[in-house]
């Protein structure tokens, strides 16, 4: 059972999604960063995406040359503020930190990061140039965390960039998709201006590449083109009765609930369908948006979820029911939802199969699906020789070369799906790759 | 268990003593002290009072660790005389069973002896004679200006002595290259006891907006007293020169420089110190830490059967010795616990780059845990101290223990290298790496 009350104020909103890793005092991260042992060839570099100098960012925090820690980790992370934040940090720097192995807390890498970087961002610290004009130019289909990554790394390298975002904000997921706990609206879009300030890339808002026209004139246009697009909407169940009012995607709503904040419409009733950390994301923030009653429901065991384990605790630590081992085989109502119909299911040798005559129904008034997202297939049709695997994503080399070799592309559009941080790593050296190959 | 102590007749109940400094600067400081626990005070020094500025300590921080090395610019008393005399007189009162000492600094052999038997008239137990002060006294002829003298030094403690009716301490200073020569002086001029270090002269570090050095008293700075901590073992070293020698070892030894806790007081004492004196770690903590030192002393001479002080003054003395007469037959190699290990691999580079290429490292496979190469290890200890895990690496006896020959021996034996490409270097088929070898780590 939920114990968060409805939000009726941003006030109210602010304390029910508290951050959960708030920007450190000057005093906690002079503490904090005196605990790091500088390990040799340090196993927490090696688990970042990026590979960032994570003892070298800590001891110039240590020394107070803070701004020279931002430069560090913008030299190999584009988005190292938001991923200070919303990385997993437990399953990657910090889950490599050797104190583990000694029963001594972890160095709060994430934090760390984010302290050092929000010095640089609020002080308006210079850390970037354009490299010299080489009278060439790129552009980029959307501007999330691969897109803005790709951009700034080409910018230093002296290309002329400019970004088509289909949306009105920059940062993709990053502002529209991520759990308002990890990170605020305004932190995200600061560390947008910050980048773009120093190093002037366009963005052009509310500009889909919607056609095979746009998709011409774009390859004209310009010398190279990255595709940072992301994965599309929630994917239909194709389960009787999912066009019942009350019936949403897990994307959309989060969507709605970044950009909406506490005046986003959640029932008191919630049940969410899904087993990863989109899932457990959406249960959480339902019942910090006062839902009374939120059950979380997968299909197959706990152990087989793809949610980090720290997500799922995280969501029921915030009051959400979990049911293992049931499908969802009807959604049941007039007009709008009443229930969900579930199916009890077992393991059969890796096999789903049904348990014949457990059906029951779990009452609710809203359903968020979280059972994955379509991808941006129409997008890629247009493309001419785009070569795209079994599971619509785009196929590139090791330069993120796509097999339309003007095309480069990285994130969650080729990875199917994953971190801020691998689209911020993918981006950087989708821009090396066309730099490589332009001058080939 | 009695912990007493007695230095030059001197008595207290405990060894704790607070050292001439802020701490004991008024009656009301001195009295908290007693209540808390220490057993003497040496009076914040006495003389002809001075002006002081404002801005007077700056401290060295270690990562995390405030005060690791403390420095001051503050000089002696700037209170009157009287004032101090009456408070000392009230202290005694109250706590006539505990010891205090009138720290003395004044110029002529009349002060001196005016100012002496106004300390006595007060009910002081001692007198400590301030040769220390690094700063701003010395400047005026005083303070370590004498210290560094010792015919001035001599002559002094023998005006000292003339009039003297109650025991006196000589306070050496540090800033001596030969601790012996002002120790000696003082025993020729017929102190009853010494005590030391005073303070290091420092600078503790520079404001790098203004580059002026801390402490900063209006855009400028001068070097001050360094303390704390960090000079314990330049204290430990020169308490035991002095403790050794001949002609001074009989007279007792009041330790002082760094100590904060039980541990560094048992090892003053070990080195032949009657008792210590502490300041910069009230300074820090307050006077509530020689709870913390009553309770770890009682607990080590309970430990090792103990019933008094002088049970184990100086019992390390005897293992203090010369280089040349260290067992160059002693080996320990490193061990590294592989249970322990957190896979931090400081001991590794450490090794590698710091001293002897005896620590292999693999990391293929994940492997984090470095070995230890038996054959090129010199037994140096700096993976054992870089290790930040206790007890993980831990240095292993390999020699059988029956042989010893030493470098004073082989000396007289003829055996010691004497032309620059001696087979008998000690280095000579100790494995090296190639320069070349360093190629292979640019390549990763």
């Amino acid at each position: 059972m939920s114990e968060y009350s409805r939000p009726e104020t941003e006030a109210e909103y602010e304390i029910n999604f508290a951050q959960k890793k708030p920007l450190m005092s000057d005093s906690e991260a002079y503490y904090e960063s005196s605990r790091c042992l500088f390990c040799y060839d340090a196993p927490c570099v090696e688990a970042c995406p990026t590979g960032i100098d994570i003892p070298l960012f800590i001891k110039q925090i240590n020394t107070k040359n803070i701004t020279g820690s931002a430069d560090t980790i913008f030299d190999a992370n584009w988005m190292g503020n938001a991923c200070g934040k919303v990385c997993p940090t437990g399953v990657l720097c910090e889950g490599a930190c050797v104190h583990k192995h000694q029963d001594v807390p972890v160095i709060q890498i994430g934090r760390l990061q984010n302290y050092a970087t929000r010095h640089a961002m609020d002080n308006n610290k210079k850390l970037f140039a354009p490299g010299v004009d080489n009278q060439r130019s790129v552009a980029i289909i959307g501007a999330g965390p691969a897109g803005i990554a790709c951009a700034c790394e080409l910018r230093t390298l002296g290309y002329a960039v400019d970004i088509y975002e289909k949306r009105s904000k920059p940062s993709g997921l990053t502002v529209y998709g991520v759990a308002p706990y990890k990170i605020t609206n305004q932190e995200v879009l600061d560390e947008i201006e910050y980048l773009q300030n120093q190093l002037k890339f366009n963005i052009q808002y509310n500009s889909s590449i919607s056609s095979k026209e746009d998709i011409q004139s774009l390859e004209h246009k310009y010398d190279a083109i990255f595709i940072g697009v992301g994965i599309g909407a929630t994917a239909a169940l194709r389960l009787e009765g999912e066009d019942k009012n009350g019936v949403v995607g897990a994307v959309e709503f989060i969507e709605e609930l970044r950009m909406n904040k506490h005046n986003t419409p959640v029932a008191d009733n919630v049940v969410v369908i899904g087993g990863g950390n989109t899932a457990m994301d959406a249960a959480s923030e339902s019942a910090r948006m006062g839902a009374s009653k939120v059950s979380l429901v997968y299909r197959r065991d706990k152990s087989s979820m793809s949610a980090y384990d720290f997500e799922y605790k995280l969501a029921v630590g915030a009051g959400v029911d979990s049911i293992f081992n049931a499908q969802p085989i009807a959604i049941l109502g007039d007009q709008k939802v009443d229930a969900v119909r579930f199916i009890k299911t077992k393991n059969n040798n890796g096999k789903l199969e049904y348990v014949p005559g457990s059906e029951f129904d779990i009452p609710c008034s809203m359903v968020i699906k979280a059972t994955g997202q379509a991808k941006q297939k129409a997008l890629f049709d247009m493309i001419d020789d785009l070569d795209i695997d079994a599971r619509h994503r785009i196929v590139v080399n090791e330069q993120f070369q796509t097999s339309n070799r003007k095309y480069f592309a990285g994130g969650d559009a080729v990875n199917g799906g994953a971190e801020v941080v691998n689209a911020a790593y993918d981006g950087k050296m989708a821009a090396k790759g066309i730099d490589t190959w332009l001058n080939g | 268990m009695n912990i007493e102590s007695n230095l030059a007749g001197i008595k207290s109940p405990n060894p704790f003593w607070l050292a001439s400094a802020p701490p004991t600067n008024s009656g009301y400081q001195v009295m908290k002290a007693f209540d808390a626990g220490w057993g003497g005070a040496v009076w914040k020094t006495l003389g002809v009072p001075v002006i002081n500025v404002s801005s007077r300590y700056g401290s060295i921080n270690y990562r995390d660790t405030r005060m690791a090395g403390f420095n001051n610019i503050e000089l002696i008393t700037d209170r009157p005389l009287a004032d101090n005399l009456k408070e000392i007189e009230e202290v005694k009162k109250y706590f006539p069973d505990h010891a205090i000492i009138a720290s003395l600094m004044v110029e002529s052999k009349a002060e001196w002896h005016q100012i002496i038997a106004d300390v006595e008239n007060a009910g002081a137990d001692g007198i400590e004679l301030n040769f220390g002060c690094p700063h701003g006294m010395c400047e005026r002829g005083m303070g370590s200006a004498v210290g560094q003298e010792p015919e001035v030094l001599q002559t002094i403690v023998s005006w000292v002595k003339e009039v003297a009716k109650i025991p006196v301490i000589t306070k050496l200073t540090p800033n001596i290259s030969h601790i012996v020569d002002p120790g000696l002086a003082a025993v020729r001029g017929g102190t009853d006891a010494i005590s030391l270090i005073n303070t290091i002269k420092s600078i503790v570090g520079i404001d790098l907006d203004t580059y002026a050095p801390y402490p900063v008293v209006d855009g400028k700075g001068t070097n001050g007293g360094y303390c704390g901590p960090a000079v314990k073992p330049i204290a430990l070293e020169m308490v035991k020169e002095l403790a050794k020698h001949q002609e001074i070892q009989s007279t007792p030894i009041s330790g002082i420089g760094g100590i904060e806790n039980w541990r560094d007081v048992v090892e003053f004492l070990l080195l032949g110190a009657s008792n210590v004196q502490v300041c910069t770690a009230v300074m820090h903590y307050g006077f509530g830490i020689v709870r913390e030192m009553e309770s770890g002393l009682r607990q080590f001479m309970q430990d090792k059967n103990y019933h008094s002080l002088d049970d184990f003054i100086g019992k390390a003395l005897p293992n203090v010795t010369e280089w040349k007469h260290l067992n160059l037959k002693h080996k320990v190699v490193a061990n590294i616990n592989p249970d322990k290990c957190i896979g931090c691999d400081l001991c590794y580079i450490a090794c590698d780059d710091g001293a002897h290429q005896a620590i292999k490292l693999d990391h293929t496979n994940g492997n984090r845990i470095p070995e230890i190469i038996d054959e090129n290890c010199v037994g140096c200890n700096l993976c054992a101290l870089v290790c930040p895990v206790e007890e993980c690496i831990t240095m292993e006896q390999r020699d059988n223990g029956k042989e010893n020959i030493t470098w004073d021996e082989r000396t007289q034996a003829g055996t010691i290298p004497s032309t620059f490409d001696d087979d008998r270097a000690g280095g000579k088929h100790h494995f090296v790496p190639t320069v070349q070898d360093a190629l292979k780590h640019w390549e990763q």
